[in-house]
């Protein structure tokens, strides 16, 4: 079984979302690649409307996998400026490629020191291995 | 079974089977004076073209359903462990009832006045589940265990409403079943989910600390889907009835409790009784099912209507006023047909039969999780009549729940439950229910063992695993993503 992924320029929470950040204020959200392993085949992927907001872990969307459907949480509160438009016709993406293709949405931040309550990926690390 | 084996060839659709003009009988010319169809009926009620119907002869249809039915697993054919849903034997005296041409060949048009028989059976089984249940007034109308959670959320509403508030939030613990939160959201409640305790069970501390005078009720399995019995039972309906909350059961597991212990005694106001899992009738794709909703007296103003009365003479009644009635939740009078079969299995076993059959449902599921506890890990520890081990174990070899399932397969065993409830990683949810001998659990328990040990010593060969049913493993994403089940000529 091929070793779980745990980037180190990543930040992550405790539902297993992950956060990187990009230009400015300005964060990508998915899955982990955890997440995706214990889900197992994703069969559809429900996300929010461009230009709407959200508070920290505020469900923005859901996950439906062969075995169980999920909520997505919003890791840190902001506005969506994009959602990955690909994942409607082809949800496998977030199993394929949890931290490239298969992203979920792009959001702007309210406020950035959200981001320091985020876990790093050691923590992330022993999270998963419990 | 290799690949060339006649037993792995798919079988033709019946439509496939099909040729032009083929009958099973010939009927006979009419000797009575006949009409044209367009005479009796609009033009907007015709057909333009018949329907693609599949043209067999008798021996065709009888030959093509026989072998499929041998390639389908089923109850008449073999072990059915499937957590939550007491798959036992359905003894065939109940199909031989349901058949009796005075109850079958009855029109739901009828009057009351010639269908007193029928009226009888459905109010001597209400009188009898009332009895299990510890209540006082039932509907026989909900068609399924999740119709009835909709009603009691309903009747939760009415019963607020009745009082002046309806109040806005349910409590259902997190080990429920997905059908639970989703009835009552239907039902327009919000739902409060519950952390369980280290025990798989609710805590009242928890409970207390989300009551409040919004809360409308809680929804509590008992056992829960853990197997677990709610053990602190009476405190959690005090706490509840305290908070001027009512106390929903889903009957799902009663077969663990049935002429042991009774919902009503325990403190709850309203159960339904899923008679296609307690009570032997068909499911599992052989339904149509049946959930009676079965009521404390405060309730009993609320359900559907008609309600089945007795009058003085003793004769029965459709009673339909009721004006605070949440309405009529079924065509007709609910399926009857499975309430007779009901009826039969419950008469057949007696008070005293159907407390032994919870006695050796429960005996046979500590027999199974004492034979496997030490090897699938059971992180609540067993269950009354059914226990979720966790396969989490078998990650260290690259072999997951599934794949012990689909191997299973092989062995001629249904596969448990599997990755439900959500709150244990990797669950195998296991139920054997009464009708199985030791033999055939000790068959299971062995194949289950052997499995494991497969798993560590030859991964690949579970991974790939089954090798002896009609297709292998099929794509489940797809068949969630695009199901297609009508079929298309040419």
């Amino acid at each position: 079984m091929a070793e779980t992924q745990v980037p180190d320029n990543l930040l992550y929470t405790e539902e297993h979302e992950y956060v990187q950040k990009v230009a400015g204020d300005e964060i990508i959200v998915g899955i982990t690649d955890y997440a995706q392993g214990e889900l197992s085949d994703v069969v559809f992927v429900e996300l929010p409307e461009v230009g709407s907001t959200f508070a920290k872990m505020e469900p923005f969307g859901t996950i439906e996998a062969v075995k169980a459907v999920s909520e997505l949480y919003t890791p840190v509160g902001g506005e969506v400026l994009a959602v990955n438009e690909v994942l409607a016709d082809d949800p496998a993406l977030v199993n394929r490629d949890p931290y490239g293709d298969g992203w979920m949405v792009r959001l702007r931040l309210n406020d950035t020191t959200e981001l320091q309550g985020l876990l790093s990926p050691d923590k992330y690390k022993a999270l998963i291995s419990d | 079974m290799s690949d060339k084996d006649p037993r792995n060839k798919t079988s033709p659709l019946i439509f496939e089977l099909s040729q032009p003009g083929r009958r099973g009988t010939a009927v006979p010319q009419p000797d009575v004076p006949t009409r044209p169809l367009e005479e009796l009926l609009p033009a907007s009620a015709l057909r333009q073209s018949p329907p693609a119907l599949p043209e067999v002869p008798e021996h065709d249809a009888a030959r093509h359903f026989t072998e499929i039915s041998l390639k389908n697993h089923h109850v008449d054919k073999g072990f059915y462990p499937l957590g939550s849903c007491t798959m036992k034997y359905n003894p065939k005296v109940n199909e031989l009832t349901a058949r009796l041409p005075g109850l079958v060949d009855l029109h739901p048009f009828q009057p009351t006045s010639a269908v007193q028989g029928a009226l009888r059976l459905m109010w001597e089984l209400g009188e009898m589940l009332n009895e299990v249940a510890g209540m006082d007034a039932i509907s026989l109308q909900p068609a399924a265990g999740a119709q009835g959670e909709f009603v009691g959320a309903l009747l939760f509403r009415a019963y607020h409403t009745a009082n002046g508030d309806p109040r806005k939030k349910i409590i259902i613990p997190d080990s429920a079943h997905g059908t639970n939160p989703a009835t009552v959201i239907m039902a327009g409640y919000d739902v409060v989910t519950l952390k369980s305790n280290e025990e798989g069970r609710m805590d009242p501390a928890a409970l207390e600390a989300v009551l409040g005078d919004d809360v409308a009720g809680v929804m509590l399995t008992n056992p829960n889907t853990l197997g677990k019995f709610e053990s602190d039972i009476e405190m959690i309906a005090k706490l509840v009835h305290d908070a001027g909350g009512l106390m929903y059961m889903d009957g799902a597991n009663l077969n663990a409790l049935m002429g042991i212990t009774r919902p009503g005694d325990l403190g709850y106001d309203i159960v339904h009784i899923n008679l296609h899992k307690t009570f032997s009738t068909p499911h599992g794709g052989g339904g149509p099912g049946a959930g009676p909703v079965a009521v404390k007296e405060h309730l009993a103003p609320f359900l559907p209507v008609p309600i089945l009365v007795q009058k003085g003479d003793g004769s029965y009644a459709l009673d339909w006023e009721r004006p605070t009635s949440i309405g009529k939740v079924h065509g007709f009078w609910g399926n009857f047909g499975v309430l007779v079969r009901a009826y039969t299995y419950m008469r057949m076993l007696g008070q005293a039969g159907i407390a032994e059959t919870a006695q050796a449902a429960v005996l046979n599921n500590a027999y199974v999780s004492a034979r496997l506890g030490d090897t699938y890990e059971l992180p609540y520890g067993p269950g009354l009549h059914e226990s979720v081990f966790s396969g989490a174990f078998l990650k260290q070899h690259g072999v997951r729940t599934l794949d012990v399932a689909k191997r299973l397969l092989d062995f001629g065993i249904h596969a448990p439950t599997v990755y439900f409830p959500l709150i244990v990683a990797e669950a195998i949810m296991s139920e054997p229910t009464e009708t199985e001998t030791k033999q055939e659990l000790d068959r299971f328990c062995d194949a289950m063992l052997q499995i494991a040990e497969e798993a560590a010593n030859d991964p690949e060969f579970v991974k790939q695993a089954p090798y002896t049913t009609p297709v292998r493993r099929l794509d489940e994403a797809r068949a969630n993503r695009q199901p297609d089940v009508r079929y298309r000529a040419g």
